[in-house]
């Protein structure tokens, strides 16, 4: 699918957001290979054909709105602005990592950017980002709260009640469900009563869209009109993007359950390859454009290099960071 | 001094904490009206709706709003209504408040109080009466609170909303409307530090909420019989004083530890361990504890009544423990 060029492109954007797609997609490439030399130590979930979607969301946030994220979180962090060799380092269990070494990649947080974690438990960040949106709202700020969580969480009770509470606060929050199809290694739509998280969001009382999240241009558009009514008081917001995982589960989930044909299909619906076809469209050469992705891939190949040769975290991290009352470095039995 | 109930004393700790700090706020259901045990009542007209907040019936929400809340720099006490309905937000206690700190490398602190109204009352039945305080202890990241008096009540709530950590903090249904003089200056106890509720030199007993008040009659029975009881009130679970207990217990040479919830795994358990691990040499007889029968509690009062430690269990105990001496 290519995408269509709307008139009036901003170029300039456009080229940001494929800049930032091809970082995440060098990235987690990179921790891919990184797994299969068996330097990351636990799971890792690849976001590998949902980086629009991080691009245009958190690329449309501002340093001091929140996100909370998934388990599948690198685009995101990235995307928000944390740093790419602190993130590396923490998947590898380096010292110098994000979360010292001690969260790992479902754990991935960058307070300084305003990313408030990425989190273990499906569905356990829609409430936290309902009371982030919550504490702005108490603080009087002008600030948002980001919610990104995959369709697979639209099960669990935090999705009704985090949805629920965000409406009944009128909360400055924006939910976005990437819908890739896959609860686990399950078809979420199997699983799944009824017509799904949009209508959910609707029946609580949420303004919601449905897009293409393969389509750079539609989440770009969608993601800033539906931020800006937040901004002004608008309350909270739902928007689903409909988008495919191109890997399996985990990076080590060769994800054979799924049909060939349909694979297929999604690797034509990549979405750097439409931002690429739209920006050729628009005018900027294939050069430039291949150039995005030379740069990423040197750029995360560096960041892999000096977290190899990274040491391990200090021993006595593993008692600190606990609690102030009962810490563990007084006593621990 | 001023008496005052335990309820109050709390509802006290509270406005003095919202007075201080714009950032504290309140939120459970049914809180703009009081609170379920009038625990609140009064405070939503002093501080308005929003710092005083009602909730949907939604624990999970109440519970992981309140970790976002806290994330995002404010300080929110949380009420669960009862200590049972905390079940259902237990993800967002134990993965989500009692992990953040650790697990994202010390960027974030989660600063929440979360009240958790426990113990039997009035024929509450299996799911409003239970004591988990001991689960809790369990978890890294958690501190444990149990007051027993309204003037502890008033300090270790204080203490609970100035806490960086999330403090579970249990109140206890049976002695909402128990009254006891209250310091008027402000006081903040610190967690960790046991009250010495009695002086004694035979036998050291160790207990916490409610069962405090069981064991002091238990006491004042025994004095009459010669048996001079030692009683000291943890206060907190953890941290917890064993520097206190061990001391009481060089003295005295006996050790039981009385509490009203289940004795299997209940925090007796680790007192009674750490102890033994401790101070072998020092005790006189095993160390012994009370607690209730691994049973649900029941409805009808006699049920009831036959699972709760009581003064005459106690007293049988105690008793037992000074006239069986290892030789």
């Amino acid at each position: 699918m290519s995408a269509s060029i709307p008139p009036n492109l901003d170029i300039k954007r456009y080229l940001n957001h494929h800049k930032m797609m091809n970082r995440i997609r060098a990235f987690e490439e990179t921790a891919a290979m990184a797994n299969e030399d068996g330097l990351v130590l636990g799971a890792i979930h690849l976001s590998i054909g949902q980086e629009s979607i991080a691009s245009g969301v958190c690329q449309n946030l501002e340093k001091d709105d929140f996100l909370l994220s998934t388990h599948r979180g690198h685009g995101h962090t990235l995307a928000k602005g944390a740093d790419p060799q602190s993130m590396m380092l923490e998947l590898l269990g380096r010292k110098g990592g994000i979360c010292r070494g001690k969260g790992g990649s479902m754990h991935i947080a960058d307070f300084s950017v305003g990313m408030l974690g990425a989190n273990g438990v499906v569905s356990a960040n829609i409430n936290i980002a309902a009371g982030a949106g919550h504490a702005i709202k108490l603080k009087g700020g002008n600030n948002i709260s980001c919610c990104i969580f995959g369709d697979g969480a639209i099960n669990r009770g935090p999705f009704l009640e985090g949805l629920n509470w965000a409406g009944v606060f009128r909360l400055p929050v924006l939910f976005v469900c990437e819908k890739n199809g896959f609860a686990s290694t399950t078809l979420t739509e199997a699983m799944t009563s009824g017509t799904g998280s949009k209508d959910r969001a609707e029946s609580l009382g949420i303004p919601a869209e449905e897009i293409d999240g393969n389509d750079i241009v539609a989440v770009d558009e969608c993601v800033r009109k539906n931020i800006n009514e937040i901004r002004s008081g608008g309350g909270p917001r739902f928007i689903l993007c409909k988008t495919y995982r191109l890997h399996g589960h985990t990076a080590s989930d060769p994800a054979l359950y799924r049909d060939q044909e349909d694979v297929d299909a999604a690797w034509k619906n990549d979405p750097i390859q439409n931002c690429k076809e739209l920006l050729k469209n628009a005018g900027v050469t294939e050069k430039d454009l291949a150039g995005h992705r030379h740069d990423a891939l040197a750029e995360m190949q560096e960041v892999y290099d000096l977290a190899k040769r990274a040491p391990w975290p200090d021993l006595q991290l593993a008692y600190e960071d606990v609690q102030d009352s009962g810490d563990p470095r007084e006593r621990a039995y | 001094m001023t008496v005052m109930t335990y309820a109050d004393a709390a509802k006290a700790a509270l406005a003095e904490e919202m007075r201080r700090d714009p950032l504290v706020w309140a939120v459970g259901e049914d809180l703009g009206r009081g609170g379920v045990f009038g625990q609140y009542k009064g405070l939503a007209e002093e501080f308005g709706p929003e710092r005083i907040s009602d909730a949907p019936i939604s624990e999970a929400a109440i519970m992981g709003a309140s970790v976002g809340a806290a994330m995002a720099g404010t300080r929110p006490v949380v009420e669960m209504r009862f200590a049972d309905f905390a079940l259902c937000a237990v993800d967002e206690l134990v993965n989500q408040a009692a992990k953040a700190r650790y697990m994202l490398g010390g960027q974030t602190k989660v600063p929440m109080v979360i009240r958790e109204p426990m113990g039997m009352w009035r024929s509450s039945a299996a799911q409003h009466s239970q004591s988990l305080e001991s689960w809790y202890t369990h978890i890294p990241g958690l501190v444990v609170v149990v007051p027993s008096t309204p003037a502890d009540n008033k300090g270790l709530l204080k203490s609970a909303i100035r806490s960086d950590d999330p403090v579970v903090y249990f109140e206890h249904k049976n002695i909402w409307g128990l009254e006891g003089e209250v310091p008027d200056e402000e006081i903040l106890i610190p967690f960790g530090k046991a009250r010495l509720e009695r002086e004694g030199a035979d036998i050291t007993i160790v207990s916490w909420s409610a069962q405090m008040h069981v064991v002091s009659e238990a006491a004042t029975v025994l004095q009459e019989r010669g048996i001079s009881a030692e009683i000291i009130d943890l206060r907190t679970l953890w941290p917890w004083d064993r520097e206190t207990v061990f001391s009481s217990v060089e003295k005295t040479g006996r050790l039981l530890i009385t509490h009203e919830s289940v004795s299997v795994s209940g925090f007796g358990a680790e007192v009674a361990a750490t102890v033994s691990e401790h101070m072998f040499q020092s005790l006189k007889h095993p160390v012994r504890r009370c607690g209730a029968p691994r049973v649900p509690i029941s409805y009808a009062p006699p049920l009831e009544d036959l699972i709760r430690v009581n003064e005459a269990q106690i007293i049988k105990v105690v008793t037992s423990m000074m006239t069986s001496e290892i030789q």
